[in-house]
């Protein structure tokens, strides 16, 4: 029976086998496996059945090793039980996974392979994690590409039950996870076949049940524990024979034929490559090249890495090899060599094979890997002496163990379209490209694959499609070197990026511009003209922007872009594809409803019809350049590194050229010139009431303002505008207020925040957005201007007024989170009132990657070079490792002012008092005491003691600092939790700062304990039926920790109010923030709004419980906004996140609402309640 | 007492149908109305570009941000199947049906054609008994001329009523230069009613924050004069049924509608201030009235004070004015 074609992603692949062959799913969302987790949620929610039919249970836990507990207690329970995972997450399941194990459970994890964080965070693959759970017990099965994901995934649950050794079945994560490919789908029908009911039936029979009791998980002592832990040394024995039993069924039902080790090659080959992972693909299309040119070379790709099976390895092995390369995806400092290579070691030494033997690392953290870099082995493996315990694909200049490759060594067929499309994430470039293959794939008889590369931040994000099409399956898990068609979907990319240099000869160039045929050659920068001439290239061009706008569908061209690709590339018949262009919109937006459906179609069909040849000239006419690199005044390490990482160079810095320890310095965004906004604020001199509050809420710091001498104007440029400071104590001053023009997104929630109204033209305020392409060149210039104005002196502001926090410079800036986004305006708030004297611990998630993403980092210094430190340690951690710092520095100060104490008679006396006593509870106090602190340092450079040396090194601590733990709802809430309430309940001086967005944003808006009732969420697609967790209440019960809740667009002033408050309590603070996301669905234009709206309805009443008050007979909790005046509906049916579920699942919906509207009027009268509370004196009566 | 009437090819217990308000929205409300008297109910308008905005702003809200970073390559869980608001207005028609047993005509609100025979369609297949077309369409554009908008009205109607199986009607503006004309082209176009007047919502001015306010005022009786005119005029030289909307708000109100010729009075705003039971205050003046004033029936009384059948035709032109002008400075 022929089988479905579908063209899906590996991480679908093993979800379908998964979701099929099991009935409880215990998920956690981690990059690049969370949407295996999020197919299977939305599956169960449409009441898809697997193949017992009945409709697994999906559940979401509190962290992965919640999921792991979860997965346990329900295989215990006797539930055939499945989870997805990756990297830290793996991580979080190895102590269940030690006990599964041990237990001998059937189960099977499928594990999308990703870096483990060490120097740095990796979102990309490599096999650092699967490898440490190798001492678990679990079986690791490998596979390389979708079909296999999809194929394996089933063996390892055939052959788990059979077994019952559990299985972690892993395929390389962003490669083979998300990599697009044409795949057949295995029936109910095939799944049943391989899955023995009676095997079931057993697992189910040694469950935990109170008709036939057990007891499982004894403690167990020095006599017998040693002995019984070798009891299952005959399961594992026996496990590769079960694993290769059911490769074979499923190649009897089937029809595809797997092995333990699948050997590929000339059965008579010398020179053999091992590796595991889609990595050993790309080493079979060099091998496939190299024999064809008379070499004798071969591959033994690992599927079932453990229990590893000499036999089978040794069987698979060619006996003629006389020299053996392994390749392994991982790093093990100080270890011999990695793991592979030390089993293949073993292997051959056990087995008495002699051959020439050795070993090195690739691709990690999804470092390209390519048939070029394969040869490379095989020629290193001719030497006489060949380089051990190599590197491949970097230049590893310290210890020199990279081997060196030939770039043009190609083995892509001729008959193959190999396509790049370079667009932005906005203009829907990627989804195109995503139907285009769903298009070929299903409709023609042709292969296809997509593989897509992302940028590292939000705003402005730039994509990248690899796709391929050809009459022959398709492998090649790499990038495409050498397109035949490039296509360039923002024309603003021609000067930055060099696509052209990925064209292959005679390829097909198509642009995106607003330059027709006769007027866009002019317009090409001189190596771009140069590409196409030298090139051959056919050159295509389109205004795609006039023709969305005119339709209506704006700055999403996909659709247009897609149609102009088939036209000219040939794939398929114009207007064939064109037709089934049509279909796949119905399909896709369909459900959205027509009109959108209509736009589509009417771009589609006014597509080809603006399509151009442009007639390429004989010669280059051009004296554009490339975009510049840094700037002189660039300090070395931002020109020599993150210059070249962000000019797309990253891939050739060698190592020598990075830090050890993953240090890096702090402020580089503003080296990043990036100027993705089309629009920009104006400012009006005459409306503007400089009220700050435009500057406050700029979420990339692109608003500053400055009040300063008159005589400054002197050197200003032409185009500088100023206006009299309106301060009473800045009167004969000037104010300007200024936007970074290359920084700025283009958001407009300052000019949304503006309360300043132009009398004449009431449609303006006093700043407006105005196209940035025209007033950049004059922005630029009143920019650099406006940096050398001094900032002023924090002694003379008032640090509790909007109006004057607008003068403290930010020193977080530019970051790369999405434009407009709700958390960054806390942050900046935060680095401008105490960044000064701020040690940041910032938990996984959005805030640490535009906090902390590569190439450059927005945390910046003030004049004086001070500025937050900042670090990320895990997810999961954060509040303790805040807490540990606090530690470090509560020693550290008491370690100090002991030993000023002790050295006072060298010191002095009366600096040693000032400086135990000062009082730094505002600028001027800190200020002072940095100048007492500057003092005692000059006192100890002369005194030539042990202690002094010590006091020297640790003096600065005797300055006030903060510590601040940064995350998002899915840290506090749900995974630091339990370290958080630690953190909270342990006294300690740290100021918690939780940016509730109500959903796991970083990774795609999953549910959280923040998600409220009725809100649709990832793994809630049916709404949230539960209420969001109270944290500032349950915080409250400690009755020691200062709780505040805010809403920076509900209360500027209560939010600053409460900030201030938090950093002056001696003892742990959290700060509740009310934060409008992307994932909230609505344009974040109106997220400000949204904020008012969440306040006056009561859903989010802004309050501060202050313990201190407490102390002094007040009653500590102030709610400082009013009584919900506002239907709970009229607020968060503005979102699609609550919208959606009225047209999903419209009754849920009803009901949700009355009762989300009940917890916003019952959790309003608990506050009403409490703030009434007497205390002090009526408290003691 | 015989108070049925005919409209648009519907037999009507009574000349009194409740025009599209919120109550029309509430399947109790309906109800109420009907048993207060109301012999038919046009429902709520399904808007063009409310349609429109929601399923562009739906699409666009669900594709903000995808495809752009590599960890949130969406923000929602994509489900199989959302009903959007016209999927709810057609099951509303279904369950309306289901719940009162007068005619039940649909109401579609816009200025294209493009999407609106499909929609007209489904409304038609949903149950409804008939579809009300309000033509909503502000020619603010300097450059476009009166005979084009005439023309796109037209345009409209035709396509409309050679789609559909069911009767049309059609609520237009009196703001044309040549209404009588204008109204019996469309009466040829194949309108089986005029519904005659919309009520355009005028926007206010809001002082405090220089922004223009939507509010909606609700219809005084004063207006229905107009509707009363226009009545007389038209109902002898057009095949269509009249309908007058706007200002109706009392018996009175309604038997002088039928007097000039209409076959229903439509109400709103008296409803709507009253509540649904309004409809039997109503409908009792009526039969009071026709009692002392020895009617049989409505049909008797329909048109007896038209253009054709006064005895002063005049007295609806410009005659009528400037006696109206006259007794006012008296």
């Amino acid at each position: 029976m022929a089988r479905p074609v579908v063209t899906i992603d590996g991480n679908e692949a093993a979800a379908y086998s998964a979701f099929h062959t099991n009935v409880v799913i215990a998920i956690y969302p981690i990059t690049p496996s969370s949407s295996m987790g999020e197919h299977a949620d939305a599956w169960a929610v449409q009441g898809k059945k697997n193949i017992w039919d009945t409709v697994p249970q999906v559940t979401e836990m509190q962290s992965e090793g919640g999921a792991a507990g979860a997965v346990h207690g329900a295989l215990q329970g006797g539930a055939l039980t499945t989870t997805f995972t990756a990297s830290q997450g793996l991580l979080l399941m190895i102590p269940n996974m030690f006990k599964i194990a041990g237990e001998l459970t059937s189960t099977v994890f499928h594990v999308s392979a990703r870096s483990v964080a060490t120097h740095a965070l990796s979102i990309f693959c490599d096999h650092s994690d699967v490898m440490s759970v190798r001492q678990t017990g679990f079986a690791l099965l490998a596979s390389n590409n979708a079909q296999e994901v999809m194929d394996l995934g089933l063996i390892a649950q055939a052959a788990t039950l059979e077994a019952r050794v559990p299985f972690v079945h892993f395929f390389d994560g962003f490669r083979t996870s998300h990599e697009i490919q044409k795949i057949e789908e295995l029936t109910k029908d095939d799944m049943k076949a391989m899955i023995d009911d009676d095997l079931v039936r057993a697992h189910r029979a040694r469950a935990m049940s109170s008709d036939h009791p057990v007891v499982r998980g004894t403690a167990q002592n020095p006599d017998v524990f040693f002995q019984a832990r070798e009891t299952i040394n005959p399961y594992y024995d026996a496990c590769p024979a079960i694993v290769q039993k059911a490769m074979d069924k499923f190649a009897k039902v089937i029809g595809r034929k797997y092995k333990l080790f699948e050997y590929e090659g000339a059965s008579d080959a010398e020179r053999v490559i091992v590796i595991m992972g889609s990595g050993a693909d790309t080493v079979q299309e060099a091998v496939n090249c190299l024999n064809s040119q008379g070499e004798k070379t071969g591959v033994l790709k690992v599927r079932l890495y453990r229990p590893f099976s000499i036999k089978h390895f040794m069987d698979a092995l060619p006996d003629t090899v006389k020299s053996i390369a392994v390749l392994d995806r991982t790093k093990e400092p100080g270890a011999l060599c990695e793991p592979l290579y030390q089993d293949i070691m073993t292997v051959l030494m056990e087995s008495g094979k002699s051959a020439k033997l050795i070993g090195g690392r690739y691709g990690l953290s999804s470092k390209e890997f390519t048939p070029a870099m394969a040869k490379s082995v095989f020629d290193e493996l001719i030497k006489d002496r060949p380089k051990n315990r190599f590197t491949l694909g970097i230049n590893e200049d310290i210890t020199n163990s990279s081997l060196d490759y030939d770039p043009d060594f190609t083995t892509e067929p001729d008959n193959r379209t190999r396509a790049i499309f370079f667009g932005l994430g906005s203009d829907g470039t990627v989804s195109a490209n995503k139907s285009s293959i769903k298009i070929i794939g299903l409709e023609t008889d042709n292969y296809a694959q997509g593989h897509f590369v992302y940028d590292s931040k939000k705003a402005g994000a730039v994509t990248v499609s690899h796709l391929r099409f050809g009459p022959d399956p398709i492998l090649s898990p790499y990038e495409i070197t050498k397109a035949s068609f490039v296509a360039c979907h923002q024309s603003s990319f021609l000067d930055k990026y060099d696509m052209l240099k990925l064209a292959d000869q005679g390829a097909t160039f198509l642009l995106n511009s607003i330059y027709g045929p006769d007027e866009v050659w002019d317009t090409l920068p001189k190596m771009v003209q140069e590409q196409i001439i030298q090139k051959n290239l056919k050159f295509y061009v389109i205004d795609a922007y006039d023709l969305a706008t005119k339709v209506g569908l704006g700055m999403r061209i996909n659709t247009i872009m897609q149609t102009c690709f088939f036209a000219i590339s040939n794939v398929l018949p114009k207007d064939q594809a064109i037709d089934l262009i049509k279909q796949f919109t119905k399909k896709t937006y369909g459900k959205r409803g027509e009109a959108v459906v209509q736009q589509n179609y009417k771009a589609i069909d006014a597509a080809v019809d603006h399509l151009s040849e442009v007639s390429v000239p004989s010669s280059v006419n051009s004296s554009i350049g490339m975009r510049g690199s840094m700037p002189d005044e660039a300090p070395e390490f931002v020109k020599e590194v993150t210059g070249e990482i962000i000019a797309g160079r990253g891939n050739d810095l060698p190592s020598s050229k990075f830090p050890v320890d993953g240090t890096f310095p702090t402020g580089t965004t503003q080296w990043e010139k990036r100027a993705i906004a089309l629009e920009m604020p104006v400012w009006d001199t005459d409306v503007c009431i400089q009220c700050g509050k435009c500057v406050l809420v700029c979420p990339h710091a692109v608003i500053r303002s400055k009040v300063y001498d008159a005589d400054k104007l002197n050197d200003a440029p032409s185009a500088w505008k100023s206006a009299d400071a309106k301060w009473k104590a800045f009167a004969d001053k000037k104010f300007t207020l200024q936007i970074a023009p290359d920084d700025c997104t283009g958001c407009s929630l300052c000019v949304q925040n503006c309360p300043a109204k132009n009398k004449e033209e009431p449609s303006k305020k006093a700043i407006n957005m105005s196209n940035a392409e025209t007033i950049r060149p004059q922005e630029r210039e009143n920019w650099t201007f406006f940096q050398s104005l001094p900032d002023m002196d924090r002694k003379e502001l008032k640090l509790n007024m909007v109006k004057d926090i607008q003068l403290l410079r930010p020193l977080f800036e530019f970051s790369g989170a999405c434009a407009g986004c709700g958390e960054t305006p806390y942050v900046k708030l935060l680095s401008q009132l105490f960044g000064d004297r701020s040690m940041i611990a910032n938990a996984t998630g959005c805030s640490s990657i535009y906090g902390g993403n590569l190439p450059t980092t927005p945390y910046a210094k003030n004049h004086d070079g001070r500025g937050p430190t900042w670090s990320n340690s895990l997810f999961e951690d954060n509040a303790e490792f805040g807490m540990g710092m606090r530690l470090a520095l509560d020693k550290q100060v008491e370690y100090a002012s002991e030993l000023i104490q002790n050295l006072s008679g060298q010191i002095g006396d009366s600096l040693v008092k000032e400086i135990l006593e000062a009082d730094q509870s505002d600028e001027a106090g800190i200020e002072a005491q940095r100048d007492r602190v500057q003092k005692l340092k000059d006192k100890l450079s002369g005194i030539k003691s042990p202690e002094a040396k010590e006091l020297a090194s640790l003096a600065d601590v005797l300055v006030r600092k903060n510590v601040w733990i940064l995350g998002g709802d899915g840290w506090a809430y749900d995974i630091g939790y339990g370290g958080l309430d630690h953190v909270l309940a342990s006294g300690r001086d740290v100021n918690v700062l939780v940016l509730d967005t109500e959903v796991y944003s970083n990774t795609g808006g999953q549910m959280s304990k923040a998600t409220p009732r009725g809100a649709v969420a990832k793994f809630a697609a049916a709404g949230k039926p539960a209420p969001k967790k109270d944290l500032a209440m349950m915080a409250i019960t400690y009755g020691n920790v200062y709780v505040a809740r805010v809403a920076i667009g509900a209360s500027d002033t209560q939010t600053v109010k409460a900030f201030r408050e938090a950093e002056a309590y001696p003892g742990p603070s959290l700060i509740l923030a009310y934060t409008h996301c992307i994932a909230h669905g609505y344009n974040l234009v109106n997220g400000l709004n949204q904020q008012k709206l969440a306040v006056q309805s009561g859903y989010w009443p802004l309050v501060r419980y202050n313990p201190l008050l407490a102390e002094e007979g007040q009653n500590p909790l102030s709610i400082d906004s009013k009584a919900p005046a506002l239907p709970l509906q009229d607020y968060i049916y503005n979102e699609t996140r609550y919208s959606m579920l009225t047209k999903s699942h419209p009754e849920e919906a009803a009901k949700l609402l009355e009762l989300a509207q009940e917890d916003v009027n019952k959790r309003w009268r608990s506050y009403e309640h409490l703030a009434s509370m007497k205390y002090g004196e009526a408290e003691s009566e | 007492m015989n108070l049925s009437v005919r409209y648009m090819g519907l037999d009507l217990k009574n000349p009194l149908v409740a025009s599209p308000s919120p109550f029309c929205e509430h399947l109790d409300k309906i109800e109420q109305m009907v048993s207060a008297g109301a012999s038919a109910i046009v429902l709520h308008s399904l808007f063009e570009e409310q349609l429109r905005a929601e399923s562009e702003g739906f699409n666009r809200n669900l594709m903000a941000g995808t495809e752009s970073f590599a960890e949130a390559l969406s923000y929602f869980p994509d489900l199989d199947q959302y009903k959007l608001n016209r999927d709810d207005y057609l099951t509303h028609i279904q369950n309306v049906k289901k719940t009162v047993d007068v005619p039940i005509i649909g109401s579609l609100n816009g200025v294209s054609s493009g999407g609106w025979i499909e929609y007209a369609k489904e409304i038609e297949s949903a149950g409804a008994d008939g579809i009300e077309l309000n033509i909503y369409f502000m020619p603010t554009d300097p450059a476009s001329q009166g005979h084009q908008v005439e023309q796109l009205y037209v345009q409209l109607v035709k396509d409309i009523t050679e789609s559909l199986m069911i009767p049309v009607a059609v609520k237009v503006s009196p703001y044309f230069s040549a209404p009588a004309n204008f109204l019996s082209r469309l009466d040829q176009a194949g309108s089986d009613a005029l519904v005659i007047f919309n009520r355009f919502y005028q926007p206010d001015i809001d002082l405090e924050n220089l922004e223009i306010k939507a509010d909606v005022l609700l219809s005084h009786p004063d207006e229905l004069r107009l509707r009363l005119r226009w009545a007389a005029v038209l109902s002898p030289i057009i095949d269509a049924d009249i309908a007058i909307t706007g200002g109706v708000h009392t018996s009175e109100d309604v038997l002088k509608s039928m007097m000039v010729g209409a076959k229903v009075a439509m109400m709103t705003s008296a409803v709507l201030q009253n509540g649904p039971g309004y409809f039997k205050t109503v409908l009792d003046g009526i039969i009071k009235w026709m009692e002392k004033h020895d009617y049989d029936s409505i049909q008797q009384m329909q048109g007896t004070l038209n253009y054709k059948n006064v005895k002063d035709p005049a007295a609806f032109e410009r005659a009528n004015y400037m006696k109206i002008l006259g007794s006012w400075r008296d």
